[in-house]
């Protein structure tokens, strides 16, 4: 199974931190997947011109070609303004439509302040939703209070990053067996 | 509809279309070469003419995995290669074509046939022919606007007389040859909403409505919004003809003809728009309320027949060949057409 680990931002460390945490728990508990990460901060990316993903050149074309090859995706991302921030909605306006169809999406956010919790659930979801994902229902959701100098220090979201992953194995596991045997059934 | 070379007395018109892919056979894994390729879609307008199939046309579209960009010289060969069979494209891209040149070809492609050629012309869904040919798809719109409507100004007058956006004006330009009646057939190549049917209505000529899959009942919407812009704009939608094109293919039971078709259009799909057909959505199209024409003759046949019922329209074209098709299978199709499809077709939309 191909699990794309993506960082949604080029502005500072927190996203990125709790990205390399589930990379490593992916590692560490499914050796055997293929396990990329993308962060955005290390890419230089056009916004979207309307055209099809396959139609651009450059970093834009591997970013949008590794994401649409994904089975399983775990987006990360930072709070900015009250909702995700551009770079990340960019790589979804880059996509089509049904993107994530056939492919489940787990999430986890960071934020400076508690009172953005919902921000993921009112807003990454309804686009996730949109494009077709399987979305894994409980999300990560972690603080500022939670980092010191690049490393997470609360054993608690530890412990939730490392059920975000489980979650998003056993659910694409899963919606992968039963579309097969679904797709077995038809007759063509 | 006589401007247009429609007789509804003789019922649906049926036609064949191909987008000039190069695709390889899924099955085999193998891609026959360009060359072969070309002589198959040639060989493919012939046959198709010999069971008396209405009319051919064939795609422009400038990236990997097709064959005929130069779809122009692609016709030609097919005018020279038939003696009855309409011919068009499907589509010409005119954004990024010069319009002067492109009508050139076509007329003079109009002579080659004596009087049988048309043009089809749309914005395209694929646009790797703006890099190529030196457009900006920023102008993708405007583009396609403008010189879509300098293409209907050359076709309407022998001498014109322009100023545009995108093209050296044009002052007292005489375009030469003329086709053989005058004037051509141009139709505009609309494709999913019904916004961008109106856009042909309000343009007032004829339409090609393109459908992948899905119920019928859906393009039915578009139609009426062709139709109600064309009004709108002043024109009798009963003087204008409707063309629908859309997946097609036929063996001796609808669990054959899928089973045959789904992985080249799988595959197909996935190398030129990144993304496969759902089995799913595949499996609905065999429903006699789906758009799609795989399947029996007799279901296809039932199917063309609602769907005539409910668009009123005066064309249908398909297309069977998309991604690695074997000739042989084109072949069988093309046979079922001949002595199924098209006599119950004209039996039942013909007027008496």
């Amino acid at each position: 199974m191909k699990i794309v680990a993506l960082s949604g931002s080029r502005v500072g460390s927190k996203t990125r931190t709790a990205i390399d945490y589930t990379i490593k728990a992916l590692n560490d508990k499914y050796p055997d997947h293929e396990v990329t990460l993308i962060d955005l901060a290390d890419y230089d990316i056009q916004f979207s011109d309307g055209r099809n993903y396959m139609e651009y050149e450059g970093d834009t074309k591997y970013v949008t070609q590794t994401v649409m090859e994904a089975d399983a995706l775990i987006i990360g991302t930072p709070i900015f303004q009250a909702s995700i921030p551009a770079t990340l909605k960019n790589i979804f306006d880059l996509l089509p439509v049904n993107a994530f169809r056939n492919k489940v999406v787990g999430m986890l956010g960071t934020a400076g302040s508690p009172k953005h919790y919902l921000i993921l659930e009112n807003q990454l979801k309804p686009i996730l939703g949109y494009m077709k994902a399987q979305i894994v229902q409980s999300y990560v959701f972690i603080e500022e209070e939670d980092f010191q100098r690049k490393e997470i220090i609360n054993d608690d979201v530890l412990f939730r990053i490392d059920r975000l992953v489980e979650d998003t194995v056993i659910l694409a596991d899963t919606y992968q067996r039963i579309r097969e045997e679904k797709d077995a059934q038809y007759d063509f | 509809m006589d401007k247009y070379r429609i007789d509804p007395s003789k019922g649906l018109e049926f036609g064949l279309y191909t987008l000039g892919d190069h695709l390889p056979n899924p099955e085999t894994g193998d891609r026959i070469s360009a060359e072969q390729r070309i002589h198959e879609i040639i060989e493919l307008a012939q046959l198709a003419e010999q069971a008396g199939i209405d009319f051919f046309s064939v795609g422009e579209s400038h990236q990997d995995f097709f064959a005929t960009q130069a779809h122009t010289v692609v016709l030609s060969a097919i005018a020279q290669a038939t003696e009855n069979i309409k011919i068009s494209s499907s589509s010409t891209i005119i954004s990024t074509l010069d319009p002067v040149r492109a009508y050139e070809d076509f007329a003079t492609i109009d002579l080659i046939s004596k009087g049988r050629t048309e043009i089809v012309a749309g914005r395209a869904s694929r646009v790797g022919n703006f890099d190529l040919l030196g457009y900006n798809l920023r102008n993708y719109e405007d583009l396609f606007e403008e010189k879509f409507d300098l293409l209907l100004q050359i076709n309407e007058n022998e001498i014109v007389n322009w100023d545009g956006q995108y093209r050296a004006p044009l002052r007292n330009a005489r375009v030469l040859p003329r086709p053989k009646e005058g004037s051509l057939p141009i139709w505009r190549a609309v494709g999913g909403t019904p916004a961008s049917a109106r856009k042909a209505g309000y343009a007032g000529v004829p339409m090609y409505l393109a459908h992948l899959g899905g119920p019928t009942a859906i393009f039915k919407r578009s139609i009426d919004a062709y139709r109600d812009a064309l009004e709108y704009s002043g024109y009798n939608p009963a003087e204008f003809p409707v063309s629908t094109a859309g997946f097609f293919y036929v063996a001796e039971t609808t669990q054959q003809a899928q089973r045959e078709t789904y992985p080249h259009i799988n595959e197909g799909m996935k190398r030129t728009n990144g993304q496969g057909f759902p089995k799913q959505h595949f499996a609905q199209g065999a429903d006699p309320r789906d758009v799609m024409n795989i399947g029996s003759p007799q279901e296809v046949i039932e199917k063309i027949l609602y769907q005539h019922e409910l668009f009123g329209h005066q064309r249908y074209i398909g297309q069977m060949d998309f991604g690695g098709v074997t000739f042989d299978q084109l072949k069988r199709n093309i046979d079922f057409i001949g002595t199924e499809i098209l006599p119950a077709i004209r039996k039942y939309t013909a007027q008496k």
